[in-house]
């Protein structure tokens, strides 16, 4: 059995960030059929900055000013009890009533599927958009909950304890999508 | 009693400062009496050999401060539990204040305190009798009744004589029985409510303090109403510089004042009351690192004529409660003299012949009681101890049936190996793990 | 940064810096919640929580209670009365009694200093000290904290005077302390008889005048004077007191800056402060209760997620342990 690299990996480089990003853009508007009543809601934290930058390539495109928003799931999360020390709760900002809208929630990577479930339950606690879709940049697979996401950047296949990180300027001063590989055996 | 066996106490540091004696050598203890001391003593054949060597052979300590809690509370002390705490505390007598349930203000009760003691068996009881009925302050009560029935001094303590027009009284009817008047010198408007010294530990508590002038204004009450008066007044458990200051005063102009100092006074600061410890609460209470000082001072120079333990037993359930509301009070028999030791001696204040002068000879002689003395034909209340074992403070494990004490896990130096009570082995250290008393009586039920 | 508060929050003057920054940034988001249509997030949900009130108390009770039950908790309100030896059951009882019942957390006020430090030791469940006697009032420290901050942006280097009676209020101490770890200058003025006789220990500049307070700070905060005071003679009046210590509109007019006024509530008006002051422009009062559930929110997050053990236990499946009894054996 070949040694197992222990170097990360790039899988989109900014270049192809940015290609992933202006496709997925074109698909959340042909899946809305159009930018009515079109609400784009970021997951904290790179989730936030795809969102806006999606928003701007679909400015772009289309000419219209897409209402964005940010969402924390931190307090719904259903693991609460058992994490330990409380992590820091970020701003959750929603663009108005959300009634009757079409929301696109943005994240990055879509792994157990427990985030969105989160985002899920405290959007429900805005209102009742009339559709609810899911953009996210990488898609690892794993799931534990019966979610899917609409849109997709791209599919990465990784073992259990690697890491998918997504970096994003805004963030950690570049952008790039990266596998981390578990440690191996013999390291400490 | 006659058929007692003669003691041989062989080979310890015999210091008397009664007779200024320091010098090592073997006392002899025959038909309840001391019958020979000094260089070596051949004994009968059937006399009991304790080696004392490494030990301090001494008159037997006397504390004039004590509540034993009987009648009314026996389930906190009793005099018998009371006196064998003493003896295992190496104090060959104890005398009982009257705040008992209820009052000791008449010969009866006084009498009832006599006999409970001779049938403990352990050390001796003096009996102390209210200053007025029922401790109400109004009325004085019958000293001569009591004084008849085996009381050796009055007071009122627990609680302050606030009037002084009764304080003047209670000593010039004092004089007739040559009794002292003890004192707890506390003025109650300025102390009302407060749980602890006032000062930078009460404010950042959040507790009510009590200012160290709430005793001095008393101290100095006491102090010219003796003048006045010529009776002795006695002042417990003196907690303040300031009161050293006034004491000192007095004594220069021969006005007849005497004192004593609790061993917790002279140890610890207001500052062990820590996060709201109750074993830490007290009245008076403990003080600032300056009193300290003044009293470590005042004990060494004779400012202070003696210690005294102000043993305050108090139940579990009464102590485990929110600070404000605790009862004042910690036990104190079994750890005076290794307070003393580690706080007094071994910090350079005084030496070990200053220290029996100020625990033996001293309460004898000013409180005029037997004891304080090991002259030849003395009644034999021994004490002996070792000035340099060091152990840990083990409440559960403690003779008295309090457990409230400030020093628990802490390690003290000194420790009682053997109290003789009239030529009677009352208590003896039996192994360096725990003490067992002897009389037959288990440490707690 | 640390994050963790421990089990209990008792007080300010046992926290660092970093924790109370780090209470103060976690209650920022939960501003938010406060604002929404649907005023509630899942956070602590199946969470007991006790209200344990032994001085009544509207406005902190029905704080704590709005701010539990935003975060999903169950909550129950114990009014109970004075000290244990007149209502007959010790504190120690009701700690264990709670604890038999698997309370999760309790938020307790008591009228005796220390109080819930002797709570905190006895029982595992969290304790949240929401007054105890004259010690500390700590969540309304981090509000008043909190509210100065949105309005000064940085605390370092500010000047804040607490006025009034410093002596017996809890308020006062958890503010000193909470200020002085922050970095702001501390100042109180009141009568000498109202301020601790030890108060110059505690690091603060002491006023004897109102208005050479209000000539020095960016802000007051302005306690209420109790009616017993003047019982217990340690002032004469309310009159005079108002005449020398009240924080009245003219006054105000002859400060050099912009003073903020804070008041922890309630406010008596017309002796330690007028109405026109407290319902003024410079008032911040009415922001003070605004933020207290936002930090109440935070202290009560923070708190329930301080217990690794939980973490530990929940991925061994293992039910959670009965508290154990801190006592030794009685005599």
């Amino acid at each position: 059995m070949p040694a197992r690299t222990t170097e990360q990996k790039t899988v989109l480089s900014a270049r192809a960030v940015e290609r992933t990003l202006k496709r997925m853009a074109n698909e959340i508007v042909e899946l809305n059929d159009g930018t009515a009543d079109l609400i784009i809601v970021g997951i904290q934290r790179r989730g936030v900055q795809l969102a806006s930058r999606i928003v701007a390539l679909i400015e772009e495109s289309e000419g219209v000013e897409i209402p964005t928003g940010s969402l924390d799931i931190t307090l719904y999360r259903d693991d609460l009890q058992s994490i330990g020390p409380r992590p820091l709760v970020g701003a959750t900002s929603l663009p108005g009533d959300i009634e009757g809208t079409n929301v696109v929630i943005v994240d990055d990577v879509l792994y157990t599927g427990r985030t969105v479930r989160a985002a899920l339950d405290e959007l429900a606690d805005f209102g009742r958009p009339a559709r609810i879709a899911l953009a996210v940049l990488v898609d690892r697979g794993g799931r534990e909950l019966p979610i899917h996401a609409d849109i997709i950047g791209k599919r990465v296949s990784v073992e259990p304890g690697d890491r998918v990180d997504v970096m994003m300027d805004e963030v950690d001063g570049r952008t790039a999508v990266v596998i981390v590989p578990a440690p191996g055996e013999d390291e400490p | 009693m006659l058929d007692l066996r003669p003691v041989l106490l062989a080979g310890g540091r015999l210091i008397d400062p009664s007779q200024g004696l320091d010098e090592v050598g073997d006392l002899l203890v025959s038909g309840g009496v001391i019958e020979a001391i000094g260089g070596r003593i051949e004994a009968a054949e059937h006399a009991e050999v304790i080696d004392c060597s490494d030990r301090i052979v001494s008159p037997g300590f006397i504390d004039v401060h004590a509540h034993l809690r009987e009648p009314g509370r026996e389930d906190v002390e009793t005099v018998a539990s009371g006196a064998r705490a003493a003896a295992a505390g190496g104090f060959t007598a104890v005398c009982a204040m009257p705040n008992t349930d209820p009052v000791t203000d008449n010969q009866a009760a006084v009498g009832f305190i006599i006999r409970q003691a001779s049938r403990a068996a352990a050390a001796r009881v003096h009996p102390i009798g209210a200053i007025s009925v029922g401790q109400r302050g109004e009325m004085l009560a019958e000293f001569g009744e009591m004084v008849g029935a085996g009381a050796v001094a009055v007071s009122d303590d627990g609680k302050p004589v606030v009037s002084a027009q009764l304080m003047r009284s209670a000593l010039e009817y004092a004089r007739t029985f040559g009794i002292p008047v003890i004192d707890h010198c506390e003025e109650p408007t300025l102390s009302h409510g407060g749980a602890m010294n006032e000062g930078i530990v009460s404010a950042r508590l959040g507790l009510k303090g009590i200012p160290s002038e709430a005793e001095e204004i008393m101290v100095i009450r006491d102090i010219l109403l003796a003048r006045r008066t010529g009776g002795h007044v006695h002042l417990a458990h003196m907690s303040t510089r300031g009161s050293v200051e006034l004491i000192r005063w007095g004594k220069e102009r021969g006005i007849n004042v005497t004192a004593e100092v609790c061993p917790h006074h002279i140890s610890l600061t207001d500052e062990r009351v820590g996060a709201y410890d109750t074993n830490a609460k007290m009245n008076p209470p403990l003080r600032t690192a300056s009193d300290v000082e003044a009293l470590r001072e005042a004990v060494s120079d004779g400012t202070i004529d003696m210690i005294a333990t102000d043993h305050a037993p108090h139940h579990y359930d009464e102590k485990e409660r929110e600070f404000a509301d605790a009862p004042n009070g910690i036990i104190g028999l079994e750890t005076a003299l290794a307070v003393s030791v580690t706080h007094l001696v071994e910090t350079g204040s005084l030496g070990f012949a200053t220290l029996v002068e100020r625990m033996s000879c001293s309460p004898a002689r000013l409180f005029h009681l037997p004891g304080g003395t090991l002259r030849r034909g003395a009644e034999a209340d021994i004490t002996v101890f070792d000035p340099k074992m060091q152990w840990i403070v083990e409440p559960a494990e403690m003779v008295t049936k309090g457990r409230n004490t400030p020093y628990a896990g802490m390690t003290l130096t000194g420790r009682a190996t053997c109290t003789i009570v009239g030529g009677r082995i009352v208590y003896k250290l039996e192994n360096r793990a725990g003490a067992a008393a002897t009389g037959g009586q288990p440490a707690r039920p | 940064m640390t994050n963790t508060l421990g089990k209990d929050l008792l007080g300010l003057e046992p926290l660092s810096s970093e924790q109370i920054l780090l209470i103060l940034d976690t209650a920022e988001p939960f501003k938010e919640i406060s604002e929404r249509a649907i005023k509630k997030v899942p956070a602590l949900r199946g969470s007991t929580i006790v209200n344990l009130f032994f001085e009544s108390s509207t406005r902190t009770r029905i704080s704590f209670e709005f701010a539990e039950k935003r975060l999903s908790a169950d909550t129950v309100n114990v009014a109970a009365s004075g000290s244990s030896v007149l209502k007959g059951e010790t504190l120690v009882d009701t700690a264990r009694n709670l604890e038999a019942m698997r309370i999760d957390m309790v938020v307790m006020r008591h009228g005796a200093s220390g109080a819930a430090q002797f709570l905190a030791e006895r029982i595992e469940s969290n304790v949240i000290n929401a007054g105890d006697g004259t010690h500390e009032h700590p969540t309304q420290g981090l509000l008043d904290l909190l509210t100065l901050r949105d309005h000064f942006g940085t605390l370092a280097g500010r000047r804040v005077c607490i006025c009034g009676d410093v002596l017996h209020s809890r308020v006062a101490r958890s503010n000193i302390w909470g200020l002085q770890k922050l970095g702001v200058d501390v100042a109180v003025c009141g009568p000498r008889s109202l301020l601790p006789n030890s108060i110059d220990e505690f690091g603060v500049k002491v006023f004897n005048r109102i208005e050479e307070a209000i000539e020095w700070a960016d802000a007051l905060n302005v306690l209420r004077l109790q009616y017993e005071r003047m019982t217990a003679g340690y002032i004469p009046s309310s009159r005079e007191y108002n005449r020398v210590f009240g924080v009245t509109r003219e006054r105000l007019e002859r400060a050099p800056r912009d003073i903020l006024i804070m008041h922890p509530g309630p406010m008596n008006r017309g002796v330690e402060i007028d109405s026109d002051v407290a319902d003024g422009p410079h008032s911040i009062i009415l922001d003070q209760v605004t933020n207290g559930i936002a930090v109440r929110m935070a202290v009560l997050y923070l708190l329930a997620g301080g217990k690794p053990e939980l973490a530990e236990a929940a991925k061994g499946g293992s039910d959670r342990r009965p508290g154990s009894s801190r006592m030794t054996e009685a005599a």
